[in-house]
């Protein structure tokens, strides 16, 4: 409701200030990330934009990410920007189908993004057409203690036994293996679909998220069977429910844990914990089922257009400055993150190379369970994921109520 | 000539029916903001539960397919569970303020600022007394985690525990509820008869008899408006909820203020019909102790 003010004061306020502006070319950009890392790539990018188009008259605003998410519904019906960031596949769904995301595909045509934008083209379409233009990304992985291992004599594993056997000599050692906060539920979504995408590869987890597979499908009873073979040797971190994914880095940077299965935005988290880079190393999640082809999770963000704004043309110039090579390689060398066009160069950070290095060889990229499955599918599969790390005897019980859900929500 | 009669006509009409009218012109803000802000809203909210609705696209009329999908729901069972146990548990607030009340109603130096360290937990915000206890009661680094590793017990995970959970967020919850009935206590005793204890005294009475016999019926204006303040916090409970555990482990802490938050206006929900649905059963549920209390209210006027 809070929001839902705000934004319709804004809207008011901005529709006083457009009307007595309106002579010059007003371009309007929502973003929402306000941690110094994105904040400052996303105001480096507006000033250089500025600059090139001294004709448009940019007015940039950055929100918590949070409130953005509770307040895009509202102002893209009551007062659209020219442009929002906000994510693709399921996430944009809802709004492309209520008609309130322009078709950008003849920026993707006049640019040559359906080459240079490749491997992030599937989950920006819908019905054909592309909805947004997406500006960077990001690798999933095991991100482990490398002195630990060292002391202990091991090594990245490469397969399921492989994993179990470090898991096992860890513990052993009194170290836990996993740590993970599911207090937030989407970690043990990351898990879940590691373990899924291992066991049965790229097209059964997108069939799963699109509701054309069931729960108590004997192959994803499978993946549940790979899991509990974790949960039951007691690898994952205690109490993992009562915290959130920074809570669970605390033992992962006093050595109490070794390993953790998380995105690489957590690189940061590991630094600030005062781990350096000798300390912590990084693996893609090793493979279970022989001759799956590796896909991953890498999640991307986007820019869209509107169909509600006001200046479409000089939105969609923004929208191919933000996919140039150069735009994204400076960017994603602020954040920290990976540029999505082939043609950009990514940043020598030890992280950064090992996931460029990951996703290019990857079978398929998964945008991750809560954002390739419908929303309301994806809150009650997380928590039964959640429940099934607390309880996993029952596990029957969850994909059953898991199935119900999903006949409602995919009817 | 006939211009100037008519204002006199008018006037005319508003001396004549004075005592009818003025009440209403005074009433009329105050009832213009409550349609406004309250009742057609209520309205609105049965109205939507019965549409499938996203809040972007076209709403869908559905009927009652809201309410039998209700029926058939886990979650909201496990919510309108919880309801209760909030709604009885709660209840303790009562005779605990009542009896903090009754132990800080004397005279001795300083008992001013004992009142109002008592009183202070009722002063810090709902959100400050959730984050309070989801530190106490963190199993890693919290004080309840050290006080039982200091007795040689394992930690135990309260707000991670689905048996648990509940009863850890009521008991956080009570902290300030408890303070708030104890100042209606306190109030409540200030005006007690002095001339009443003195002739039960004479007669013999003290203890739990004079507390029971003499004092409790002087204050029963006062545990009857706890009662109804208990019993309201307890069902629309959300802020404690929302803090310490957005209702999990996997929803077993939910109630249905927060299950209906979380099914239309949460970060994966949106559907305002579904959860309107709730917010109507919830309502109905309400609606029972609201007139019950507005049954009593008529009853003592009519009495007095």
């Amino acid at each position: 409701m809070y929001n839902y003010i705000k934004v319709t004061v804004l809207g008011f306020l901005s529709v006083l200030f457009l009307s007595s502006a309106s002579l010059s070319a007003d371009l309007v950009i929502t973003f929402d990330d306000l941690n110094p890392g994105p904040k400052a790539a996303f105001e480096n990018a507006i000033a250089q934009f500025q600059k090139e188009n001294p004709d448009i008259n940019v007015i940039a605003n950055n929100g918590d990410r949070e409130e953005h998410k509770a307040a895009i519904r509202n102002f893209l019906i009551a007062d659209a920007p020219d442009v929002t960031s906000w994510y693709p596949g399921n996430r944009m769904r809802p709004f492309v189908k209520a008609g309130l995301f322009e078709d950008v595909s003849d920026v993707w045509d006049a640019n040559g993004f359906h080459e240079d934008l490749a491997a992030i083209k599937p989950t920006m379409t819908i019905d054909g057409k592309q909805w947004g233009v997406p500006y960077s990304y990001y690798q999933w992985g095991v991100y482990y203690r490398k002195d630990i291992f060292d002391k202990h004599g091991l090594s990245e594993p490469n397969d399921w036994a492989e994993f179990k056997n470090v898991c096992e000599k860890l513990k052993s050692k009194g170290v836990t293996p996993i740590t993970i906060g599911t207090k937030y539920l989407w970690t043990a979504a990351g898990v879940f679909d590691y373990i899924n995408l291992r066991t049965n590869g790229y097209a059964v987890h997108n069939d799963l998220t699109a509701g054309k597979i069931k729960y108590t499908d004997p192959r994803i009873k499978k993946t549940f069977e790979y899991w509990a073979e974790l949960v039951n040797a007691g690898y994952f971190l205690e109490n993992h429910a009562s915290m959130s994914w920074q809570d669970a880095v605390v033992p992962f940077a006093n050595g109490e844990a070794a390993m953790y299965v998380m995105g690489n935005f957590s690189v940061d988290a590991y630094k600030n914990a005062g781990l350096t880079y000798d300390q912590i190393d990084f693996f893609p999640f090793p493979e279970i089922t022989k001759g799956v082809p590796r896909a991953e999770e890498a999640p991307a963000d986007a820019f869209f257009i509107p169909t509600k704004a006001k200046n479409k043309s000089d939105a969609k110039k923004w929208l191919a400055f933000v996919a140039r090579p150069d735009v994204q390689t400076e960017w994603n060398k602020t954040i920290g993150q990976l540029p999505i066009n082939s043609k950009a160069s990514v940043s020598d950070d030890k992280f950064i190379q090992q996931g460029f290095e990951t996703l290019n060889t990857a079978a398929g990229l998964a945008q991750f369970y809560d954002r390739d499955a419908v929303a309301e599918m994806a809150a009650a599969g997380m928590e039964g994921f959640q429940e099934f790390m607390m309880k996993p005897d029952r596990l029957d019980k969850i994909l059953q109520r898991l199935d119900k859900i999903q006949a409602k929500v995919y009817k | 000539m006939r211009r100037s009669n008519y204002p006199n006509y008018s006037t005319a009409i508003y001396l004549k029916n004075k005592l009818a009218i003025s009440p209403w012109l005074f009433l009329m803000p105050g009832i213009i903001f409550f349609l406004i802000y309250v009742i057609i809203p209520i309205f609105q909210s049965i109205w939507v539960s019965f549409y499938e609705w996203d809040g972007l696209g076209q709403a869908q009329w559905v009927g009652l397919a809201n309410y039998v999908e209700l029926l058939d729901d886990e979650y909201f069972y496990t919510s309108l569970k919880n309801n209760f146990i909030w709604l009885v548990l709660y209840l303790l607030a009562v005779p605990l303020g009542l009896f903090i009340a009754l132990f800080l109603n004397q005279i001795v130096f300083g008992i001013r600022f004992y009142k109002s360290l008592f009183f202070f937990p009722f002063v810090i915000s709902q959100v400050v007394v959730g984050l309070i206890f989801s530190w106490f009661y963190n199993p890693n680094f919290g004080l309840l985690a050290h006080i039982f590793t200091s007795l040689g017990f394992e930690p135990i995970a309260i707000l991670s525990d689905e048996n648990l959970v509940t009863y850890g967020i009521i008991f956080a919850g009570l902290w300030p509820q408890v303070a708030y009935c104890m100042i209606l206590y306190l109030t409540g005793l200030s005006n007690v008869s002095r001339d009443l204890m003195e002739a039960a005294r004479l007669d013999g009475a003290k203890g739990w008899k004079m507390l029971w016999y003499v004092v409790l019926p002087q204050l029963r204006p006062a545990t009857f408006i706890s009662v109804v303040v208990t019993v309201i916090g307890a069902l629309r409970s959300f802020d404690m909820v929302a803090i310490m555990t957005e209702g999990g482990p996997y929803g077993s802490s939910n109630v249905l203020a927060y299950y209906m938050f979380e099914t239309a206006l949460s970060e994966y929900g949106f559907r305002l019909g579904y959860g309107s649905a709730i917010a109507t059963v919830l309502f109905f549920i309400m609606l029972i102790y609201i007139t019950y209390f507005l049954f009593r209210l008529y009853k003592n006027e009519k009495g007095a």
